[in-house]
């Protein structure tokens, strides 16, 4: 008797939504990418090297001994109110005036956007993004089914004129925009900031057409040129979603972000977060809470922002040194990320399995778009190797272009057939 | 709990990991192994193919090692050269025999001898396509073999950089696709028909086929994707063959073994056409073990337990 079987036994049972939950074969590379061989621009981990661990460990140990009767109980789904209250101070810094109480604590910025997108979009609903966009944000808006249109940005950020222009169609098409999504300093993967002039136009068309702002905020004391700009909610408290997160700015593994949202939204949100996770870990909320208080953290942001801002020089130095010509490129003031074009006729995605031959590794551009796009640009990123391993990784990285526009040369295009599922690689590289 | 029946065992190191584009099917195959040994209180440890693995078999030497390890080195020869040079004994083919087989025309060369067929086809490295011109060597390709063509590395595995191409215009895209994995194609006149993997096991040194196992990939291609990632791949077990063409398939792959001088195990990836005529594809020396692959299906379908198995291989390279 013939046995039939699958390689997934329950394909006839997933939600619709489940369809797209499929890697691709340049997914599988990023497992060699970890090898120390290979010089890993694919990751968007923070260098926690830099934080006085003992001191931290200290800490942790004190308030288990101190508070772990509390701190090893469940708690409130909308977050502990002091860890909310110093929350307020953090986002003062980029003038947001905030109320605790409008606050909650999420499992990292990723999960409020998973609950923002959970309570306002149906599926068919209109996500509005930048070109490129956040792939962890990508990921949550195909969960849920929307339907993302981008909206180009350059290197003064989105364009108001494009997006002024995407929602008049849109309206016309009849199609329900619920919100932008927008990451305003140095974005990832770009790299870009959105300038202070075109803040104000931003804000001024959303709320013409109704739209909500989602802004996503977890590099913006991270800049290295200047002072940290006014945040979007800073000057539309009514129409805008704040996003922010520790994992940048303190440690990620401690998965501590939040949502500042209207009132009314932000009463949806803690039910919403209930249904969920019943609430977040105590431990973790009192460990930022109690480092927010007894540690000088403003002062070590300023080292790291001195540490990523040598790795970026390194970087944008040895691009300008190394890069064929055709190849362009972001130059970030802050954060992680330099968003590289290669030239025309190349591929990224094509020519991963080749870079990683040559031992270097980098995320293909079209992991950033939900539309197909990306194909001629990779995201590198500066903040975790140390500055020579980035100009050695650049140096290979440029070997591998110039490979490539041999091949182009050859057949007249370094383009791949299209195979689907999801490129990018795990959580440590987002 | 031990069998009391299964001979016992020492320290065990499954190798697997690497560098290659396969590392992650290779972990995954390496923890099956080890969790299979160890289901018979074998003590297995998964071990990777780094800069710590020399240290290892030298300062605790294990009674054996299983490599796990898929793509280049791994199965190219060159790890077991070097456990031969440690001396540990090892399960699989021996360097040589790796090095023939890894080298899909030069297999393809060594099976034809022994009689069994295989796909016209011509093996092409990128500089010829870069100083000859591309498209006047794809069209000579064209016209000689037809259409459609089957495009894959000339070394490789897990049908990374494999392509069905049945348009001529598609044949650069599909070159491009290919030599991201390579720097040979080997580029074989495409044969339709029913693909089916054949999984061999040495007994008493003779290579006996265990059941055919059927392949419907969803899309066109038994890709990566439709081999390691579950979807909606369907396999037949055994393969809805004729009888008379289901033994034609296991002699094509016990041939095969013998033919390469392979050792202990292998799967051999065979298309029979429409008129029930068996062709050889390739061959693999360290076939995959995840829950998705083709080597523990045909184990389970032949009733038997792929812990055992794998184990009474182990203990049959220390006689």
């Amino acid at each position: 008797m013939h046995q039939h079987t699958r390689t997934d036994p329950y394909t006839d049972r997933y939600a619709a939504r489940a369809a797209g939950m499929v890697p691709s074969e340049i997914r599988a590379l990023f497992a060699v990418a970890s090898r120390p061989e290979v010089v890993s621009l694919a990751g968007g981990m923070p260098n926690i090297t830099a934080l006085p661990l003992d001191v931290v460990g200290d800490m942790l140990g004190e308030l288990t001994r101190r508070r772990g009767t509390e701190a090893l109980q469940y708690a409130s789904a909308q977050g502990d109110p002091e860890l909310r209250a110093r929350i307020c101070e953090v986002m003062a810094l980029e003038g947001v005036h905030g109320s605790p109480d409008d606050v909650i604590v999420t499992v990292g910025s990723q999960q409020a956007l998973d609950m923002i997108t959970r309570i306002f979009i149906d599926p068919g609903d209109v996500v509005l993004a930048e070109a490129p966009s956040y792939v962890g944000a990508l990921g949550t808006f195909a969960m849920y089914q929307a339907d993302v249109v981008h909206v180009p940005l350059d290197e003064d950020g989105l364009i108001p004129a494009a997006l002024r222009e995407t929602l008049e169609r849109l309206r016309k098409e009849g199609r329900r925009v619920k919100f932008l999504y927008t990451v305003p300093n140095f974005q990832n993967p770009a790299g870009v900031t959105l300038s202070e002039t075109r803040r104000a136009e931003i804000l001024a068309i959303c709320a013409a057409h109704q739209v909500l702002v989602v802004e996503d905020n977890p590099y913006g004391l991270l800049g290295f040129d200047r002072e940290p700009m006014r945040a979007l909610r800073a000057d539309d408290p009514d129409n805008v979603i704040y996003l922010g997160s520790f994992s940048k700015t303190f440690a990620p593994g401690f998965r501590v972000g939040w949502a500042l949202a209207p009132h009314a939204i932000r009463a949806k949100l803690v039910l919403a977060a209930e249904s969920a996770i019943l609430c977040h870990s105590s431990f973790t909320q009192f460990a930022v809470r109690e480092y927010l208080a007894t540690q000088p953290w403003q002062q070590q942001i300023k080292s790291f922002r001195v540490m990523y801002a040598e790795r970026r020089d390194a970087m944008l130095e040895s691009l300008e040194t190394l890069m064929p010509d055709g190849c362009t490129w972001t130059r970030p003031g802050g954060g992680f990320f330099v968003w590289l074009t290669l030239p025309e006729g190349l591929d990224s995605k094509a020519m991963a399995p080749r870079a990683i031959a040559e031992r270097v590794a980098y995320v293909p551009g079209t992991g950033f778009y939900a539309d197909g796009q990306g194909r001629r640009h990779m995201r590198l990123s500066y903040c975790y190797p140390e500055p020579d391993r980035i100009r050695e990784g650049v140096r290979r990285l440029a070997g591998v272009i110039e490979r490539e526009l041999q091949m182009r040369d050859t057949f007249g295009t370094a383009r791949a057939r299209e195979r689907g599922g999801v490129d990018t690689p795990g959580p440590e590289t987002c | 709990m031990a069998d009391l029946n299964v001979p016992e065992l020492g320290h065990v190191i499954v190798l697997a990991g690497g560098l290659s584009y396969e590392r992650e099917v290779s972990l995954r195959s390496g923890r099956r192994v080890a969790d299979a040994l160890r289901a018979l209180d074998v003590d297995a440890q998964v071990h990777d193919a780094d800069a710590t693995l020399l240290q290892t078999l030298q300062q605790a030497p294990p009674d054996a090692v299983f490599p796990v390890l898929h793509g280049s080195m791994g199965e190219d020869g060159a790890i077991r050269d070097v456990l031969e040079l440690v001396g540990v004994p090892y399960v699989g083919a021996r360097p040589d025999a790796c090095r023939v087989a890894w080298d899909k025309p030069t297999a393809k060369s060594v099976v034809r001898a022994a009689g069994l067929a295989t796909p016209p086809s011509v093996t092409l490295p990128k500089e010829v396509f870069h100083d000859l011109g591309a498209a006047a060597v794809l069209e000579c390709v064209v016209r000689r073999l037809g259409l459609p063509l089957f495009v894959k590395p000339a070394r490789g595995g897990s049908a990374l950089g494999a392509s069905v191409v049945r348009e001529a215009g598609d044949l650069p895209a599909a070159m491009v696709g290919c030599f991201a994995y390579g720097d040979a194609a080997l580029i074989e006149r495409h044969i339709e028909g029913t693909e089916v993997a054949v999984s061999v096991i040495e007994r008493d040194g003779e290579p006996v086929a265990l059941p055919a196992v059927e392949i419907v990939p969803a899309g066109e291609l038994y890709d990566y994707t439709a081999r390691y990632d579950a979807g909606d791949t369907e396999f037949v077990t055994p393969a809805r063959l004729p009888e008379e063409v289901a033994r034609r398939a296991a002699e094509a792959a016990v041939t095969a073994h013998r033919a390469l001088g392979l050792r202990d195990l292998s799967r051999t990836d065979l298309i029979v056409d429409e008129a029930g005529q068996v062709h050889f594809l390739e061959v693999n020396v360290a076939p995959g073990m995840t829950e998705t692959s083709l080597f523990p299906r045909a184990v389970a379908a032949a009733g038997l337990n792929l812990g055992r198995i794998l184990h009474d291989l182990i203990v049959a390279r220390l006689r």
